[in-house]
């Protein structure tokens, strides 16, 4: 499990970095598997604490289980969490069926610019890896993001050892991604070895199909699968050679792209 | 296909690179389809999109993710891909080969354990094929393979190959770098990636996928000595940790510690580790960690902890070479902001030595700036002391980056130590350091107990300026604040410590201000805040502040400058008090400057420098 923990000290010296240069810092946690296993590399980082807000954006859409272990787990740890929502677009009826791209955009990317500017927040630490998709494997660990959120990804600063760009111009503010050099089968190793509470989501409950990466209800859809625990996952996905976000509509084209560029997690 | 299905027990990052075109992601992606690593219909999905669009399908296309990529079919930033090969996990760093974006190819392959270095068997040696060779050493990466790429363009030809291999390996030799293979493939057709060719039957050397599993995983650098830049120190609850990556060697508990360049020193008496139990008694190399010590010293983030008989270098100076990134070009004089591992520095580029161009290796001299993606030998002076290695002996702790307002816009190795004029002081300052034999009463005690933190405050300028008078009026105020203050006074040492000296010798700035550095450092010692002027050193004033700096080293010196008009200032100057001036308003200056640097109590703020409690 060596690499497992090479992994570990490279996103806690991540954070630590995070930590020591932004005043103003949030973690975005969506209480999926990946933002779960960052979660618990805070608490590593800094000896049992978390000493930065956790940041949801809700999109009032998400499966009902879901907020219930977000609640208990941030009575359980102490956590400061804070909740975003783009209350605008809900009241407006904004859904998936007005289109994918769409709604992502007004709930998720907005909601998330609109908790940002209001809390001021000039530095974010988010969970995404960069074998999960495209644009996410050319990703920085620290990447700076403008005044409008947007991603100029063909001029990404450079990185240098464990240099990071931790200066920014007034107005603009920098993503921080500890996790991208972690694999799905690395978050669900983690999960085992370090006995990370998760959303049993993940698991098959006897019907068949298990979820292997948690959005919106309606616009996630679960695999066939008999895993019914972490042991059997690591299992599956050392046999599979479907893609993690298959079941996330979001992916569709070019969606991701479209979406990161403008700010999108 | 294949596919292997195995448990993977180590990582191994490994970068691609190599000119513009000469095949980088169409190995990567040829690598990935002919392991059976590709996730189910990739392949199917890309080609489709290629007849869709009537070009020809390239297994570039698999990993070259931006819409932008595919459409100039080149890569423009690095892309990080996995796959797990023989019981190892490979993250595989696709970097891009135009010159354009050099500083996303510099970024993968500062990341990269081993690389693979392509040419073109058709085009030959290129510029970026000798850049990017150049650059794989200056960045550390030892370890690499050389694949001759488009065999089947030149019909497989062994001479052509047996030709770049040469022309190849003498550059290279030049400045010690050596690969582990020469690999000739056709990456479009498959010759010699992951099955071996059967067109070039003369080659018996190992395919691509091969040499990756011939690259060793890093030597431990855990059997160095230790280096242990501190990366912050937190106080979340009743434990002070001092926490940092172990860069080289190892710590464990009991251990003798030594800060540089502070030379504060303490033990282990603690390794904190959340949720591991037992809680573990060491730490090596790699590793974040936190340690607790047996005394409550202040240390800060940037300086080495390292055991006391193998000492980092300690200078304001060094020589290094430097690969220069920046929009704009750096420039002798200028004023840049330092990074070695967690210390942070305001320093400036002293000397260009030679510009080195990386395709011949010449040597170009006398100029006063570094173009964008050059390479040039510098000397580099920083404002404060610094601790740092020479890069071929410590490879964390040697190297550096430049930051140009907000942007890293520099890196570099450090080749060579400069000496610098306080080279002797500080060295007898850290010989005295350690030897000192402590009460106890700590330092820290005595900051709790005075409500503040011993400094200096240092009156520096001509005859009459009205240092004297001020540096009693502070002493005055902070008295009569409740702050431990003393006027040290030079005509008091004259008489009695320097009594020994001819009237010569009593001439001779730099031993006068050794004496008068030692004795400040006692003061310093017992918690004082000692006011003093340069008074002693009448017109020679500017060479005595820098060793009475190093010998205080490291309590905090606040230099006030007096003067009748605007005149140049001695380095390092805190606040200038020029022409005529109301004494409560100067004295409420330095006030302030002693709140802001964190001497008095009351300047903790928000995030505070200093993080014990008063």
């Amino acid at each position: 499990m060596k690499h497992l923990r090479q992994l570990e000290d490279q996103s806690v010296y991540i954070l630590r970095e995070a930590y020591k240069h932004f005043d103003n810092l949030g973690m975005l946690w969506s209480m999926g598997k990946d933002s779960t296993v960052l979660l618990w590399l805070a608490r590593k980082a800094f000896f049992g604490h978390v000493p930065f807000p956790l940041l949801h954006v809700d999109t009032s859409y998400k499966i009902p289980a879901m907020i219930e272990y977000r609640d208990r787990l941030a009575r359980e740890w102490g956590l400061d969490l804070v909740v975003g929502q783009n209350k605008e677009a809900l009241a407006a009826g904004m859904n998936h069926t007005l289109g994918r791209v769409v709604c992502c955009t007004a709930l998720k990317t907005n909601g998330l610019k609109q908790l940002l500017e209001h809390k001021g927040y000039t530095g974010v630490i988010l969970g995404v890896r960069a074998d999960e998709e495209g644009t996410r494997a050319k990703e920085r660990y620290f990447s700076p993001r403008d005044k409008h959120g947007d991603w100029d990804f063909r001029d990404q600063p450079p990185e240098l050892w464990d240099q990071y760009k931790t200066t920014f111009p007034p107005g603009t503010h920098i993503r921080i991604h500890p996790l991208l050099d972690w694999t799905e089968i690395n978050i669900w190793e983690y999960i085992k070895l370090e006995n990370i509470p998760f959303i049993d989501l993940y698991l098959d409950k006897g019907d068949g199909t298990r979820y292997r990466s948690l959005g919106c209800a309606p616009c996630t859809t679960p695999i066939k699968s008999t895993a019914k625990s972490v042991d059997d996952i690591i299992e599956e996905l050392r046999h599979t050679t479907v893609a993690e976000r298959s079941g996330r509509a979001q992916d569709e084209g070019r969606g991701m792209e479209m979406l990161r560029k403008d700010g999108y997690m | 296909m294949n596919m292997v299905v195995s448990k993977p027990s180590e990582s191994l990052n490994i970068v691609i690179v190599g000119h513009v075109d000469h095949g980088k992601s169409t190995l990567l992606g040829r690598l990935y389809a002919d392991t059976g690593s590709l996730p189910d219909g990739k392949l199917e999905k890309v080609q489709a999109i290629c007849r869709q669009q009537g070009k020809e399908f390239e297994y570039a296309f698999l990993f070259d993710a931006f819409l932008e990529e595919q459409e100039q079919g080149i890569t423009i930033d690095t892309a990080r891909t996995f796959f797990i090969w023989k019981g190892r996990q490979y993250i595989i760093i696709d970097a891009p080969g135009h010159k354009e974006f050099l500083k996303n190819m510099i970024s993968g392959a500062a990341r990269a354990e081993a690389a693979i270095l392509l040419i073109d068997a058709l085009e030959g040696v290129k510029e970026q094929s000798k850049k990017h060779g150049y650059l794989l050493s200056l960045l550390g990466v030892r370890q690499f393979a050389v694949v001759v790429n488009k065999m089947d363009l030149i019909g497989y030809r062994q001479d052509v190959f047996d030709g770049i291999e040469k022309e190849y390996r003498e550059f290279l030799g030049q400045f010690k770098a050596a690969p582990t293979h020469f690999i000739p493939v056709s990456a479009k057709l498959g010759d010699n990636i992951a099955n071996r060719s059967e067109a070039m039957s003369w080659y018996s050397g190992p395919t691509v996928l091969e040499t990756l599993s011939l690259f060793k995983k890093e030597a431990a650098r855990s059997e160095q000595p230790l280096r242990l830049p501190v990366q912050d120190v937190y106080k979340f609850d009743a434990r002070r940790i001092i926490t940092g990556r172990i860069t080289a060697g190892r710590v464990k508990v009991g251990d003798h510690l030594v800060f540089s360049p502070s030379n504060k020193r303490a033990n282990v008496k603690s390794v904190e580790a959340f949720n591991v139990e037992p809680q573990p008694m060491m730490g090596e190399a790699g590793q974040s960690i936190g340690v607790t010590l047996d005394e409550q010293i202040f240390v800060e983030r940037g300086e080495i902890a390292s055991h006391q008989e193998q000492l980092p270098s300690v200078s304001t100076a060094f020589r290094a070479n430097v690969f220069w990134l920046g929009k704009r070009a750096l420039e002798k004089g200028r004023k840049y902001l330092l990074r070695v591992a967690t210390k942070e520095v305001d320093c400036e580029v002293a000397a260009i030595h030679r510009i080195i161009d990386t395709m011949d290796l010449a040597q170009q001299q006398g100029s006063n700036t570094v173009g964008k993606n050059q390479v040039a030998e510098l000397t580099v002076r920083t404002k404060m002391p610094l601790a740092f290695d020479l890069s071929s002996s410590f490879e964390a702790t040697g190297r550096f980056v430049l930051v140009d307002e907000y942007d890293i816009a520099g890196g570099g190795i450090i080749t060579e130590l400069v000496h610098d004029e306080q080279e002797f002081l500080r060295e007898e300052a850290r010989r005295r350091d350690f030897a000192w034999v402590k009460g106890e009463v700590g330092i820290e005690d005595r900051a709790k107990q005075y409500g503040h933190r011993a400094a200096v405050v240092l009156f520096t300028g001509g005859r009459h300026t009205g240092k004297s008078f001020l540096a009693r009026k502070l002493e005055a105020r902070l008295v009569a604040d409740g702050r431990h203050a003393y006027l040290l006074d030079g005509e008091n040492l004259r008489r009695g410590l320097d009594a020994d000296l001819s009237e010569e010798e009593r001439g001779q700035t730099a031993e006068m201000a050794r004496r008068y550095g030692e004795v400040a450092r006692v003061l310093i010692d017992t918690g004082l805040i000692v006011v003093s002027t340069t008074n002693p050193f009448g017109l020679a004033y500017r060479d005595a502040v820098q060793p009475i700096r190093t010998l205080v080293h490291p309590a905090p010196v606040i230099a006030v400058h007096m003067c009748k008009t605007d005149e140049e200032l001695p380095p390092n100057t805190d606040v200038v008090l020029s022409g005529p001036m109301d004494v409560d308003l100067a004295v409420k200056r330095v006030m302030d400057e002693l709140k802001r640097r964190g001497v008095l109590a009351e300047a903790i703020g928000s995030k505070p420098t200093f993080q014990y409690s008063i």
